[in-house]
């Protein structure tokens, strides 16, 4: 009997992801003058904070890290001074813990500009190398030290406290707004010193980092990330697993971004809610649901009769 | 219960964010997102 012609494998649905990311990227920074100017944008709108770890002095931002706008009140929050101002950021936190109830920690898989960085740095074949649990666990005590007790509690001579996740850590920073303001501030570039080629080093590490391992800064070290997490459990919005057609195959481990099994915690602290693997079970096991309505994947999705 | 929480977080989150709002925090936000932050670009 003659063999009969292999049928192709099914295609997987395109990932539309990147191409949002894409257009946040840039949405978020979309003030593109400035970059010929050689001054950072200053128009009114840049005190809305952006649902992102965005540098603000990246010259085309459009708006405020919450993070580092965080930091900002924390740091001059002091009660023993009386030209200080006795501000709690309080604006800030509605807004980010707004965001978190709303949709967890969704915005870091489709709109933070430095997630997607990490994404296309991964694209780059090479061995890769998984991230042990334990590490991840370290962005707590970066939100915890670096942005809410050193700033709060640490003062420099005047009396003020500083932005210390900013100024020792953040990547993000360096990549967006240190090595373009060298580039095209150069009044600036006297001022260079061992600080600047500190950070400029970490985000060197860091990037390679992101060749071998999948997002590890935003899964060991971000902030912005481990604070809406912890919003994951009880946001509007919510992943499902239906244990009756999950066959444990795994797949959805293997596409996910952050290397969590959903089928263990469907909504865990990790999970960036890029909907990778809605899209990448078979079974149509993966759904999540917003506002009382319940999706799963476009391909599996039964039609109703007309 | 457990339906409503979500529902009542974003009230309150509102709630805080809108009373900072009222406070003029939005100002100081500006102020600093509009100058370089000599600390974010590692010169501070």
């Amino acid at each position: 009997m003659a063999p009969s012609p292999k049928a192709p494998p099914p295609r997987k649905p395109r990932d539309k992801r990147p191409w949002y990311q894409a257009a946040f990227a840039l949405g978020l920074n979309a003030w593109i003058p400035s970059w010929f100017k050689g001054e950072i944008f200053q128009g009114g709108i840049k005190g809305v904070c952006v649902p992102a770890l965005n540098c603000y002095s990246c010259p085309s931002a459009m708006g405020a890290c919450p993070i580092g706008a965080m930091q900002t009140f924390f740091g001059g929050l002091r009660f023993n001074l009386s030209i200080a101002e006795k501000k709690f950021g309080l604006y800030v936190a509605g807004f980010m813990a707004a965001v978190g109830s709303a949709v967890g920690r969704m915005p870091c898989g489709w709109v933070c500009p430095f997630g997607f960085i990490q994404e296309l740095f991964y694209k780059i074949r090479t061995p890769k190398l998984r991230i042990p649990r334990l590490m991840t666990y370290f962005r707590y005590v970066v939100l915890a030290v670096m942005v809410v007790a050193l700033p709060l509690l640490i003062v420099d001579e005047f009396g003020y406290g500083q932005t210390w996740f900013c100024k020792w850590i953040c990547p993000a920073g360096t990549l967006e707004a240190g090595i373009p303001l060298m580039l095209i501030k150069a009044d600036l570039r006297p001022l260079l010193g061992l600080m600047y080629y500190w950070k400029l080093g970490l985000l060197a590490l860091f990037a390679g980092w992101f060749v071998f391992s999948q997002r590890p800064f935003c899964r060991t070290v971000c902030p912005l990330g481990a604070f809406w997490g912890l919003f994951n459990r009880g946001s509007l919005f919510r992943m499902a697993v239906d244990d009756e057609k999950c066959t444990l195959c795994n797949q959805c481990h293997k596409d996910c971004p952050v290397e969590i099994k959903i089928y263990e915690k469907a909504n865990s602290a990790d999970c960036v809610r890029c909907l990778r693997c809605v899209s990448s079970c078979k079974f149509g096991a993966i759904s999540y649901e917003f506002l009382g309505k319940r999706e799963v994947s476009p391909d599996l999705r039964v039609k109703k009769p007309a | 219960m457990k339906r409503r929480r979500p529902w009542v977080l974003l009230g309150i989150s509102l709630a805080v964010m809108i009373a900072g709002l009222l406070l003029g925090e939005y100002r100081t936000v500006l102020e600093k997102a509009v100058t370089v932050c000599l600390d974010c670009i590692g010169i501070g």
